[in-house]
């Protein structure tokens, strides 16, 4: 049961950035609640590759052979490389509208309807 | 020289237009001209290489390429146990048809930005995200990877966002990018999500290994929930679709073109998620329904969005919206029948060949209509059908290849759109009388759509606002017309296109064991 835990606290995350994406009408806020999403994701990707005593996996003078898996962690490293660019993007694209419109609530946004 | 080209293909594919753009900013100092002419030579070799590794797969059977491996076919080393453990490029028919025509439509839509950005500032960023959008495409459709495929899910996400608010248009453009950057990065999450999910299960990233060890259990299903509701966000379906009208009507010209085929990218993973990594373990009559559904709701929900519309390029995106329904109908239908050998056989190959083809004839018609509505907001500096009128005095060319791209799209012999809807309402029609009536009423409206809006557009007597108008420089005149001309010899000549192209695509798909076996093959 306790090994779990890593699992369920990754799908918490996900659906706490879910809810504050939805329910919030500041944009930083849901750039914020985007950012809990890959988190989860993230806390998802490096849990699966957990053993219960493993070393890190490096073969040279290497104590025992469980080893936690690498590619997971690769993965996971190259996910907030790739979050952090796209954290950046998104707020730099909230800057230029609040520049420009004065605001930053979404229910405001009503130019491209019109 | 050239067996170093033939064999690296691949690698080439993906490295010639990244190295394009990250040289650009050197390049762009040098000034407009050779910035214009590396950019072309980019394209163009990237188009090349595209064509080579096209006819590669289609003679001699699918590519695999190891990166980092002695040979690149060595794709299983003999030390791992029977993993691949590099990342593999898995180039069969269908990833060769994408390839193809993105890279084609990548050199177009830089051809015609050449022209009608000249007058823009910024334009190393420009192009340099042009070609990193063209290497998010060509990587998704030719990797054989799934944690790959994400990469450049997400490369293709944020060059097309960042070329999206390109333009920023009193704050208007970066609203719209900023909702598509944001849908995005969800679609590419929940994509990784899945990916999490599987390699979980089966200890590998390999698509050809997830497949040969699919046993469909329920952390399976939960992944493909996921990975359809994100691909089908980022190919712009309904219900996932409200960022393309924005997006698409927001970003200029050369670059919602290309976004098309972005999305298409997108349509692409779906579909190979669907057949090639699930399979005959999915239960493909309730997942074939689902997508079937999907289409339909964008056809109609598509279409009928677009009619009261009065930006003429809000319009076209609707319509991008209801005619990407058509493939995901086509290809639905092929799903549904997947175990069923006799009515794959009587209607199921159609029905994908229809599909598929219509993707590329999308990309071709809807390019250009895209194209034409860039050139009319260059010259008259309104997308309003409500302002603009008579046109037709002054710019005789681009209402030429208006003509022939809503006749396309419409469905009216002899342009290729009429060819791939035929397949689909033949197929379609003995499988579900039902839905292939309603797939020709959306192509009625169609019709009736473009009518309306041709009329306003070009016809009636020549307006006093407009009387200096002329038309658009040669560049962007003769992407246009390269565009036209695909889709009128498309158009003519469906028989041999389909035969030469689209069949080992659609059996690509359908046959997951070859797919399979491409990898496991070089043992």
């Amino acid at each position: 049961m306790i090994e779990n835990v890593p699992y369920f606290c990754a799908g918490i995350l996900v659906i706490i950035g879910l809810v504050v994406i939805v329910t919030k009408k500041d944009m930083i806020k849901m750039v914020m609640g985007l950012a809990l999403v890959e988190a989860g994701v993230n806390l998802l990707l490096v849990a699966t590759g957990f053993i219960s005593g493993g070393v890190a996996p490096i073969f040279t003078n290497a104590p025992s052979t469980a080893m936690v898996m690498p590619t997971v962690q690769a993965m996971t490293l190259t996910n907030i490389v790739i979050g952090i660019a796209t954290t950046a993007l998104l707020l730099s694209f909230v800057m230029v509208i609040s520049k420009k419109y004065g605001t930053r609530d979404v229910t405001e946004m009503r130019r491209l309807k019109e | 020289m050239m067996d170093f080209i033939m064999a690296n293909a691949p690698a080439l594919l993906i490295a010639v237009p990244m190295l394009g753009a990250f040289a650009l900013p050197l390049v762009g100092r040098l000034g407009d001209t050779p910035r214009n002419g590396w950019i072309l030579a980019v394209t163009l070799i990237t188009a090349i290489i595209a064509a080579l590794l096209a006819w590669t797969v289609l003679t001699g059977g699918p590519v695999l390429y190891t990166f980092g491996a002695a040979s690149s076919s060595d794709a299983i080393p003999a030390d791992s146990g029977g993993i691949p453990i590099r990342i593999i490029f898995t180039v069969d028919a269908m990833s060769a048809f994408m390839a193809l025509f993105a890279a084609f439509v990548g050199f177009i839509t830089c051809l015609y930005s050449v022209a009608s950005e000249r007058l823009s500032s910024g334009k190393d960023g420009y192009y340099a995200l042009m070609l990193l959008l063209l290497v998010g495409i060509l990587g998704m459709v030719t990797t054989g990877d799934l944690f790959n495929f994400f990469v450049f899910l997400e490369i293709n996400s944020l060059a097309g966002a960042a070329l999206v608010a390109y333009r920023i248009d009193k704050g208007v453009s970066v609203e719209a990018a900023l909702k598509y950057g944001f849908l995005s990065t969800l679609a590419g999450l929940m994509v990784l999500y899945a990916i999490g999910l599987l390699y979980g299960q089966y200890d590998s990233l390999n698509m050809a290994v997830i497949a040969s060890r699919m046993s469909y259990t329920m952390l399976d299903k939960v992944a493909l929930a996921l990975l359809i509701a994100g691909l089908a966000l980022k190919a712009g379906a309904v219900p996932l679709h409200f960022w393309t009208p924005d997006a698409y009507s927001m970003a200029p010209a050369a670059v919602t073109a290309f976004l098309v085929v972005a999305s298409q990218a997108g349509l692409y993973g779906l579909f190979r998620v669907l057949f090639s990594v699930y399979g005959l373990t999915l239960n493909y009559v309730t997942v074939g329904w689902a997508v079937i559904i999907l289409g339909v709701l964008s056809m109609v929900v598509g279409v009928t969005m677009a009619i009261p519309q009065k930006d003429v390029k809000r319009l076209m995106a609707y319509h991008a919206v209801s005619q990407s329904g058509y493939m995901l109908l086509g290809v639905g239908v092929g799903l549904v029948v997947l175990g069923d050998a006799a009515a794959m056989d009587a209607f199921g190959r159609t029905a994908m060949e229809g599909g598929i083809f219509h993707i590329v004839n999308h990309a071709m018609y809807k390019g250009l209509l895209f194209l034409t509505a860039g050139a009319i907001f260059l010259q008259t500096g309104t997308r309003n059908l409500n302002k603009m009128g008579g046109l037709g005095h002054s710019m005789k060319w681009t209402m030429l290849f208006f003509i022939i791209g809503a006749l396309a799209i419409a469905g009216i012999p002899p342009f290729n759109g009429f060819a791939s809807k035929l397949m689909i309402y033949e197929s379609v029609f003995a499988f579900s009388p039902v839905i292939a009536v309603i797939a020709m009423v959306v192509s009625i409206l169609t019709l009736a759509s473009f009518v309306k809006v041709f009329h306003a557009i070009f016809m009636g007597p020549q307006q006093p606002k407009y009387a200096d108008v002329i038309e658009v420089p040669r560049p962007m005149l003769v992407a246009m017309g390269a565009l036209a001309l695909l889709t009128i010899l498309m158009g003519i000549f469906p028989e041999q296109i389909v035969s030469t192209v689209i069949a080992p695509a659609a059996n690509a798909l359908i046959d997951q064991s070859a797919y399979v076996a491409t990898v496991f093959g070089g043992v």
